[in-house]
């Protein structure tokens, strides 16, 4: 059995600094001490099965839902003692999450773009929708759109703010595969040009390793792997980051006899 | 507080009602009813009754007035409603926004909507049935005051149940009016009812506030005191069921419950 991965300090710049956070409801431990940072125009994954604990430190993140202990910071700001502040830097989509379907695209954007203290709002209206190609989608109802159209309606909203951290859950979950790359394509180059720090949680591995430049693998509320998802199979003598998740999926905190 | 954010709630409101029939007409179809069927009850009562009693202004005007108050909770409950039934609470309170930020934003949508229902209630009971508020100047605005602070006290607390035990709570929530109109004494005086029913009405501004109508349609002057006491009694109620709003707020925030908020069940 081996310890949960060691963490290294966040770096100055760190645009997400995660410090020992935990979540408990009870005597379940559905997040346990975890720390982690993301830096600026880095996507980092994080990965884990169903019930490891990714939504929960997503909604810690988000402000929605209190830690048990821990400290987050967003920027400068202390979530849990300036969350206006903090949250003004934050933004997120998650298929979940889908925005008001009796709502317009252009309605739901202005309301958001109140929300969110968005000043110019025309021209950042317009470069989203070029961004996510919802143009001829502006005056229709969010209810009424696809899918994988209110997917991009929804990371249109979660990029209207030019966030400095971004928080992806299963962001291209509902969507085909050509437009899942376009939108990979899109977020990659959204945190490049804008040095947005990107958490991007996802259960395809190849999707992963095309989009992400670091993985946190969670289990069971612990952060027990964490590295470059290209190295990172071939350390646990794995090769690919599928077979690596399945070989963590299965005995999740017996590293040693996987890496044998 | 900063009023952008206040200002998106009403905006999110606005273009729902606009783009909703089924919306938008509810804001004065049933107020509608309400003074037609009271405003011919009251011409009936009016004929048959050999008094010198009004019933016109008695009765219809605290019709209106109670139809008024249950607009202003209602308009509270139903802003917030539309984030429970659209399932949107995750994506409005991962936000920057507060929570007197929102519930301004409730508060003020709420006086948008209950004022066009008092207008459109104003406009058929001056023109069908001869209510002449005007003829009492500005007798009549603490009255209203009263009751819009208590509307607003009565949806705060209404969505803190919602928010506190699930979207299926609403159930509890559309009968509070039913459930306090008696107490309120809309359509009789205090002294109708028995002794302890009148200590529980005493705790109810709005008895203050129809006591207070009557006497003043009847030309009788209305102690000062008590429409204070109805005021601090309102103030009190608003920032009781605020206080109550935030504390649920909070243990909806330590639980998880806003992260997960859709269930159907009360819990």
């Amino acid at each position: 059995m081996q310890s949960p991965a060691p963490t290294r300090p966040a770096p100055l710049d760190a645009v997400l600094r995660v410090e020992n956070l935990s979540k408990h409801y009870g005597s379940i431990h559905a997040v346990k001490d975890i720390s982690f940072h993301v830096c600026p125009g880095e996507i980092v994954g994080l990965l884990g099965v169903n019930g490891a604990g990714k939504t929960t430190t997503i909604s810690m993140i988000l402000g929605v839902l209190e830690p048990t202990a821990g400290s987050i910071h967003i920027g400068c700001a202390d979530l849990l003692r300036q969350r206006s502040r903090a949250l003004a830097s934050t933004n997120f989509a998650a298929v979940y999450a889908p925005l008001p379907g009796n709502l317009t695209v252009y309605e739901n954007l202005r309301v958001f773009a109140l929300l969110y203290g968005v000043r110019d709002f025309q021209s950042r209206l317009q470069s989203v929708l070029d961004a996510f190609d919802l143009h001829k989608f502006r005056n229709t109802k969010c209810g009424l759109l696809s899918s994988g159209e209110q997917t991009r309606v929804s990371l249109a909203k979660a990029v209207l703010n030019r966030p400095r951290v971004l928080l992806l859950d299963e962001p291209t979950a509902s969507i085909d595969p050509a437009s899942a790359r376009e939108i990979r394509s899109t977020i990659r180059a959204f945190a490049a040009s804008t040095q947005t720090g990107i958490l991007w949680t996802s259960h395809n591995m190849y999707e992963v390793e095309e989009v992400c430049s670091r993985i946190l693998f969670l289990s069971r509320g612990e952060i027990i792997l964490s590295g470059d998802p290209c190295t990172l199979p071939a350390q646990y003598g794995k090769s690919t980051l599928e077979e690596l998740f399945i070989g963590v999926a299965r005995e999740p905190l017996d590293l040693g006899a996987l890496q044998s | 507080m900063n009023l952008a954010r206040v200002a998106s709630v009403p905006l999110r409101q606005f273009y729902l009602y606009r783009g909703s029939a089924a919306r938008f007409v509810p804001l004065f179809a049933w107020v509608t009813i309400d003074m037609v069927l009271w405003g011919f009850m009251t011409r009936y009562l009016g004929g048959l009754a050999h008094t010198s009693y009004r019933f016109v202004p008695s009765l219809l005007g605290a019709v209106l007035f109670w139809d008024f108050m249950i607009r202003v909770m209602q308009g509270v409950t139903t802003a917030f409603f539309e984030d429970v039934w659209s399932r949107n609470f995750l994506n409005v309170f991962a936000t920057p926004i507060t929570m007197p930020e929102y519930i301004a934003g409730l508060l003020l949508t709420s006086l948008a909507t209950s004022l066009v229902g008092l207008a459109v209630m104003i406009v058929i009971a001056t023109a069908a049935f001869g209510l002449h508020f005007a003829a009492y100047g500005t007798m009549l605005l603490p009255f209203v005051l009263v009751l819009f602070l208590n509307g607003m006290a009565l949806g705060v607390a209404a969505i803190a149940i919602v928010l506190r035990f699930g979207p299926a709570a609403e159930w509890f929530v559309w009968p509070i009016p039913a459930l306090l109109a008696p107490f309120a004494c809309v359509y009789y005086p205090l002294t109708t009812l028995p002794s302890a029913m009148q200590w529980f009405a005493r705790l109810l501004p709005p008895s203050y506030v129809f006591e207070g109508m009557r006497a003043v349609v009847s030309g009788h002057a209305f102690n000062g005191g008590l429409l204070a006491a109805a005021f601090a009694f309102s103030i009190g109620y608003l920032v009781l069921a605020y206080w109550f709003f935030a504390r649920v707020f909070r243990h909806a925030v330590r639980t998880g419950l806003i992260a997960r908020y859709s269930a159907e069940t009360v819990s």
